[in-house]
């Protein structure tokens, strides 16, 4: 993997960083022994590691500033890292770059019922948000898989989604509030309790950015009540196709889900032999639905869901009896990626988004592409928003078969980008589909991002060599070609 | 007045930014023309209309999704949707009336550019939350593209959200594919009636506490609940606090018999059906209360929803505002005497610690020179803005100065 080169000149002063972060943060936070230093050597994305020059883990924003402002002065590169559960290694460190560890600003700040809203540092994982407001019928909807470990502020980072965003939305719909640094050390609150941030919506444009334009130091959550009763339904299908046709009959219907998701033959017996979920193994995809909100409308859309199921060529369809069924009906799916590990040495977990129309013919076209590179691969997707999760089984101790992988990831990305989808939905760009960039957007489509990323960053120290296939140095993207002359199309209508 | 050149194509748009940058001349970015009293007014010397960029491209029932050229009216892209029992969630609002204007004139392309959303919001989200992908040309003349045709989607940052609530500053968008829903098979609407502004917040606090997914929940005080054109809001000659449900039948109507059974005693009850729905959520969504005083200045204020009440109550009396509540408490609409300043002391002073902003929605154009129109910014915040406005028109040319000065 192509990372920016490291500049002697910081790591020839990296001793003295050291020092410096120790009287910023205490020694007990600052790492830079080899051996500690390798917990840190990559995130959920393990394909490529790489240590890092230092690690320091703050308390407080104060600190994070400081450490940004050190960084910056000396022009150290900085990595924001959370949990370290990202898939795409947008937390994978540079060998000159300090670390920045979030997980000790761990602590739920407020509880605002009256607003709606909870206030937390970045540290604070998915899940607790949830535990914190459970008891009083509330939680946190956006729910990735990862949710016990991941941190609030990498879901910030990678806007996460989870198997109930099809209706309660992505990270960036659910907050309401950011206080994030510039690598300048300045700290900028947008947004609030308040519904709406106003100005530019940079709450907006942080959700997503993937650590490159700023820490963020704090976040308020909007928290919903929770609804009053769900339903799960196993729905088996002879062919993918069906099972997509019934998607897109489901949603065409006015059919919201809770949640809506597929998996095909494989996933389906490697689901079951882990966890047991009663998966029907006669089938050669599993879609499985859950209706929430009041009860009658649970029933009314049970009774709905399984008659247009049934139209399309269902097998079978159970229906949850109690919670307990219904947790059952989801863990197979929720340890999809766990199963797929236990039936290959290693696995390698794609996500582009595609639109719903074309899921049949994608999934026709990956098992093609498996055959061809002989490599399984396993497809667990969130069907309702057309977000596929090909998981590629492989053994890295295979000479050759972790970059015959890749060459397929990329194949099947491409494809997605084809049929006019993305090349990812939820797990960010990163390091991984970095140099893939190119292929959904033009020079100048990504200049302009990059113009972004200097009103954040002119230095390019934040997370550099993430999600851009070229670095651009900010004077070279400022300058400006101006032409004097005539209006150019003289024959456009003047008034 | 300003000479106006109206270019068919993003590449033509691109060809008239190059062209002003070349002779310094400032461009003022229109298309319907409806919204061009929100905001500070724009020093400019030709108007860029893009108003034949009207063609609606490409819908899809199916996949929720709707891509259509910027300036196509508001109107083409709902009846196109309701054809197929789809609608924007977000239930963008039409500033017709209160402009003194024609109803119907707003583009889609205005309503993302200002990021204005209705009453749903409380529930489904914002219009810029509905914004999956954009082309658009940017203040050097360039075309470039973000975001998708698909709702998940993090490939790049989300440039769809900086360019929604821009008001036409960073760039000039010529095509947007927004994301659709649904219509809801039947919608009513709970009222209780009588309750002053604090109870009534307490009342909607409550309504979005419960499961009964409350999909619009208003206050109006007597005085406006009066000018209702719903007979069961005009004479009742007390404040009205509305809570709609939409969905599936039987849903609506269990969620409605509970929302009723729960606010029993609170006040007298009544139910709106049907048309009368509709027309009373057109009204609070439109500012219909405010169009006939043309006069009075109007305010639009964002707050955390608990401290609605509190809030106006902290308003000068001299100021002579008529509020009403909108998002729970979360959104409030107020009108206030004309005057110079468009008593802008008084109405951000109320803000105070509780956070939220107030922007100047209506006020004569003198007033909106003088007058801060967007929430003032701190120093960070503020260089973050100028910063970000030249990484996408270095040279100023787009509706230069109307979200702030020098920006
Ligand atoms: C088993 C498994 C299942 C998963 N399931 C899902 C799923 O269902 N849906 C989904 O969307 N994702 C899923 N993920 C991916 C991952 O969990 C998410 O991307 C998550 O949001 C990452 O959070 P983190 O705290 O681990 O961040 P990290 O991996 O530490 O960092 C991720 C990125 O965020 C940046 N970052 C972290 N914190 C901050 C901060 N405070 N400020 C600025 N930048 C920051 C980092 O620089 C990096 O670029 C899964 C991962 C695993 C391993």
């Amino acid at each position: 993997m192509r990372m920016p080169e490291p500049d002697p000149a910081v790591l020839a002063q990296a001793v003295r960083v050291t020092e410096e972060l120790s009287r910023i943060v205490g020694a007990e936070s600052v790492i830079a022994d080899a051996e500690r230093l390798r917990a840190y050597e990559c995130d959920g994305f393990t394909a490529h590691r790489q240590r890092p020059m230092v690690v320091a883990l703050p308390e407080t924003t104060e600190q994070v500033v400081r450490i940004l402002k050190l960084c910056q002065r000396i022009g150290a590169k900085v990595v924001p890292r959370g949990a370290g559960t990202g898939l795409s290694g947008g937390a994978m460190p540079l060998a000159d770059g300090v670390t920045l560890g979030l997980a000790k600003l761990n602590r739920i700040l407020d509880i605002d019922y009256p607003n709606r809203c909870v206030v937390v540092q970045p540290g604070v994982t998915n899940l607790a948000i949830t535990e914190a407001v459970k008891a009083d019928g509330f939680y946190y909807a956006p729910d990735p898989s990862s949710q016990l470990a991941c941190s609030i502020g990498g879901n910030v980072a990678e806007n996460s989604g989870g198997v109930h965003c099809l209706k309660y939305g992505l990270t960036t719909n659910n907050i309401l509030g950011l206080e994030a640094v510039l690598m300048s050390g300045d700290v900028v609150r947008v947004g609030g309790r308040h519904m709406e941030a106003e100005g530019y919506d940079f709450l907006g444009l942080l959700a997503g950015s993937e650590g490159l334009l700023a820490v963020v130091t704090e976040v308020t959550v909007r928290i919903l009540p929770k609804a009053p009763s769900a339903k799960a339904m196993l729905i088996g299908f002879p062919t993918v196709e069906q099972a997509g046709a019934c998607v897109a009959a489901v949603i065409g219907a006015g059919i919201i889900p809770a949640g809506l998701e597929i998996m095909d033959e494989l996933a389906i017996e490697a689901a079951e032999n882990f966890v047991h979920a009663g998966y029907p193994l006669d089938v050669e995809a599993l879609l499985i639905a859950e209706l929430d909100g009041p009860e009658v409308e649970v029933e009314h859309l049970v009774g709905r869901v399984q008659a247009i199921a049934n139209e399309k060529g269902a097998v079978s369809v159970r229906v949850s009896r109690d919670e307990a069924e219904r947790d059952r009906f989801w863990a197979g799916r929720k340890a999809a990626f766990s199963a797929a590990g236990r039936i290959s040495p290693d696995y390698y977990v794609m996500d582009g988004t595609i639109p719903r129309a074309r899921l049949a013919e994608v999934l026709g076209r990956i098992k093609g592409l498996s055959k061809r590179y002989g490599l399984r691969v396993v497809n667990v997707f969130h069907a309702g928003d057309g977000n596929l999760h090909p998981l590629i089984l492989y053994d890295v101790s295979q000479p050759g078969e972790l970059a015959k992988t890749e060459e397929l990831g990329a194949e099947i990305l491409r494809l997605c980008v084809d049929v006019g989808g993305v090349l990812t939905g939820e797990h960010g760009v990163g390091v991984e589909k970095r140099d893939l960039m190119e292929f959904m957007f033009s020079a100048v489509d990504l200049d302009q991002q990059q113009r972004v990323k200097c009103a954040f960053d002119p230095g390019g120290l934040l997370n550099p060599g993430k999600v851009f296939p070229k670095l651009r140095r900010c004077a070279e993207l400022g300058q400006m070609h101006v032409h004097q002359g005539a209006l150019p199309f003289p024959d456009l209508p003047r008034f | 007045m300003a000479e106006v050149i109206s270019p068919g194509n993003p590449g033509e748009v691109g060809e008239a930014i190059a062209w002003a940058i070349g002779g310094e001349r400032k461009l003022e970015v229109r298309a319907g023309g409806t919204k061009r009293s929100l905001g500070r007014p724009v020093a400019a010397d030709v108007v860029l209309d893009v108003s034949r960029l009207s063609r609606l491209q490409a819908y899809e029932p199916e996949e929720l999704v709707l891509t259509a050229e910027a300036a196509t009216p508001l109107g083409a892209v709902e009846a196109a949707l309701a054809e197929h029992g789809q609608q924007l969630a977000f239930e963008p609002p039409d500033l017709g009336s209160l402009y003194g204007l024609p109803e119907g004139g707003a583009t889609l392309g205005g309503v993302m550019a200002c990021n204005l959303s209705g009453p749903r919001r409380v529930k489904a989200f914002a219009a810029r939350d509905h914004f999956l992908g954009v082309k658009a040309v940017n203040g050097r003349g360039e075309v470039f593209k973000a975001g998708g045709r698909v709702v998940k989607n993090v490939t790049g940052y989300d440039l769809c959200k900086l360019l929604a609530g821009s008001h036409g500053t960073l760039a000039v968008m010529t095509e947007i594919t927004i994301k659709v829903t649904p219509a809801p098979e039947k919608t009513r609407t709970v009222l209780i009636f009588g309750l002053s502004d604090g109870e009534a917040i307490e009342a909607l606090a409550r309504a979005m506490h419960s499961s009964h997914e409350v999909s619009g929940a208003a206050h109006l005080p007597a005085s406006l609940a009066a000018r209702s054109r719903v007979a069961y809001l005009s004479g009742a000659n007390a404040a009205v606090t509305a809570l709609r449900v939409e969905g599936f039948g039987p849903s609506v109507l269990a969620r409605c018999g509970a929302l009723r059974e729960a606010f029993n005693g609170t006040g007298p009850l009544e139910e709106l059906h049907g048309q009368n729905s509709a027309l009373l959520w057109r009204e609070i969504r439109d500012l219909a209360y405010f169009a006939d005083e043309p006069e009075r200045a109007v305010w639009r204020l964002c707050v955390p929803p608990a401290e609605a009440a509190v809030l106006v109550a902290r308003l000068p009396e001299k100021l002579g505002a008529r509020p009403y509540y909108d998002w729970a408490g979360g959104l409030i609409w107020l009108s206030v005497e004309g005057a110079e300043d468009a008593g802008e002391p008084g109405v951000r002073g109320a803000l105070g610690k509780a956070g939220g902003h107030a922007l100047l929605v209506r006020a004569p154009e003198t007033v909106r020179r003088s007058v801060p129109v967007f929430q003032p910014q701190d120093d960070a915040l503020a260089a973050l803005t100028a910063r970000t406005k030249q990484s996408f028109d270095p040279c100023h040319v787009l509706n230069p100065g109307r979200m702030y000065n020098g920006v």
